[in-house]
């Protein structure tokens, strides 16, 4: 057997399992998405994305999973600056710092938010005691936001780090001795080179966010429908796999798009792991 | 000096916010009554009542079951491929990793749901098998992008070096190439289960009528609130883990002594 050929018998039992659970299903979704429960071609499931009651969860969805991108860009990058220049090299302590809280059940941890962000919760006693207003954001969009932010940090710090911590220390001092002074450093070099790091984040966050259908349920009180809990209603309460399907195609095809577009500012590296 | 305070408390605060809900979960669990706001004084009853539940019980072997099994089979599947693409010419590898890809950048809920549509389409009844099957989907993934770039650097030539010296493709294989990727392969291992454990959606749209994770029985009980042993459950796996954490960086770095 020459070795192209015994190649692909070990690529076999991923080429089946690709073209079976990630290929065919996908096909799946074009064609409940593209016709009728007459299985007749319609454009209608597609369009009606772009129908008011539809298209405003989609943009609430847009709204809320932009702002918390932003939080968590705002948040995570003097953590992942202070953990670069830390002189405790220990790259696998700050991935176990953030990858453990995945270790408790995240829609547990989600839960959890309401004990402290509550009318009577934790954060309103503190507030009560040190005679501060109290905060009422349960079932607001202050409350999802919220939640988006703490879920999926860890994947903004992550990869921003992984970028920061490529860069050479002799290229910082490089600008030093050229004269630029500490501002410049960071404006010229740090930042630009952060950029892949950061635009990889921006996917890892502001997807999931946008597509939740947990933390809108649990921490919206249901009062905030966003595109993921839409879908997730066709299919199990309705049981519109058409019209479920038909959104959620357009769902992906901005998706692929948003990565498309992002993809020109990711690392090159074709192998690189994300996080 | 200034900044230096600054810095420490930046980050304490960030660690706080990261596990504050956890301590949270932690505290409750010890709660006497079952209220989720009130700590009305200190029991352990939650952590008796754990395994009188079956709901709770199911669910834990379930999510523990999942895991391993996926994750296995990932890893096996998994670092297969990631062999066999890195041999690939150019073009057809450029291929598998953008498909390797879909999972992982697509939306939980698309994946979820393509995967229902097919398995319902073909007459696969949904069961633990088909929740199975969606991890192991997912889980694949992981596997190859952390093995991979072990495999970038002098495998290829080592591999051959053993072939030239007499060895068997097996033997070059288990002798030489996999001990070099090993830390890949542990690593994905690793990333399977974690992914696998906090999965909530795709097993959501899967799961058949009465197969439970620990993720799909919180979203059925939150409405009406949750049983507090679920609390109990949780914080038990969480130091578990740790405990595991501690035990095998502590091993590791005596072994590097």
């Amino acid at each position: 057997m020459n070795s192209k050929s015994r190649n692909k018998l070990i690529a076999a039992p991923y080429t089946i399992w690709m073209v079976g659970f990630i290929i065919i299903p996908l096909i799946f979704v074009v064609y409940y998405g593209l016709t009728n429960d007459k299985n007749v071609f319609t454009l209608d499931n597609v369009i009606s994305f772009f129908n008011p009651i539809h298209f405003r969860s989609f943009l609430k969805a847009f709204k809320l999973a932009f702002i918390s991108t932003l939080i968590c860009i705002i948040l995570a990058y003097p953590i992942a600056l202070i953990f670069r220049n830390s002189k405790t090299k220990k790259s696998s302590f700050i991935v176990y710092i953030f990858i453990l809280p995945m270790w408790m059940n995240g829609l547990l941890r989600i839960y959890a938010w309401l004990t402290l962000i509550e009318k009577k919760g934790v954060i309103n006693l503190i507030l009560t005691y040190l005679k501060l207003p109290n905060i009422n954001i349960v079932n607001t969009e202050t409350a999802i936001i919220l939640g988006m932010v703490y879920d999926f940090l860890p994947f903004m710090i992550l990869p921003l780090y992984n970028s920061l911590m490529k860069i050479n220390d002799d290229t910082l001092n490089g600008a030093r001795d050229l004269g630029a002074n500490e501002l410049q450093v960071f404006t010229r070099v740090i930042f630009p080179l952060s950029i892949p790091g950061m635009v990889s984040g921006i996917t890892m966050v502001f997807i999931p966010s946008l597509t939740t259908v947990a933390i809108s349920f649990m921490l919206g009180g249901g009062l905030y429908l966003l595109i993921g809990n839409v879908i997730e209603q066709e299919f199990l309460t309705t049981s519109n796999w058409h019209l479920g399907s038909g959104l959620s195609l357009v769902l992906i095809i901005f998706i692929f798009v948003v990565m498309g577009i992002t993809n020109k500012w990711t690392d090159k590296d074709e192998d690189s792991i994300i996080i | 000096m200034m900044r230096k305070i600054l810095k420490h408390s930046y980050l304490t605060l960030i660690l706080l916010f990261t596990y504050i809900p956890i301590i949270v979960m932690v505290v409750l669990s010890f709660n006497a009554s079952k209220s989720r706001v009130n700590f009305t004084g200190f029991s352990l009853k939650w952590y008796q009542q754990m395994f009188s539940d079956r709901n709770i019980v199911s669910a834990l072997q379930n999510t523990i079951l999942i895991a391993l099994i996926s994750s296995l089979v990932a890893v096996v599947i998994g670092t297969m491929a990631a062999v066999a693409i890195s041999n690939m010419p150019r073009r057809t590898r450029t291929i598998y990793l953008s498909i390797t890809n879909i999972p992982m950048l697509n939306a939980d809920v698309a994946t979820g749901i393509s995967l229902m549509l097919c398995f319902i389409t073909f007459g696969i009844s949904l069961s633990f098998g088909t929740v199975l099957i969606s991890h192991i989907t997912f889980n694949i993934p992981y596997v190859i992008l952390s093995v991979l770039p072990k495999l970038k650097g002098s495998s290829r030539y080592e591999y051959e070096a053993a072939r030239d010296l007499g060895a068997t493709s097996r033997q070059a294989f288990f002798k030489v190439v996999l001990p070099e990727i090993m830390p890949g392969v542990v690593s994905g291992f690793m990333l399977a289960v974690t992914m696998s454990l906090d999965d909530f959606i795709i097993t959501h749209f899967t799961r058949g009528a009465g197969i439970n994770t620990i993720s799909t029985l919180v979203y059925a009980q939150v409405k009406r609130g949750l049983n507090p042993s679920l609390y109990a459950l949780s914080s038990i796996m969480f130091v578990a883990v740790l405990v595991v954490l501690i035990i095998t960086n502590f091993v590791a770095n005596r072994e590097k002594e």
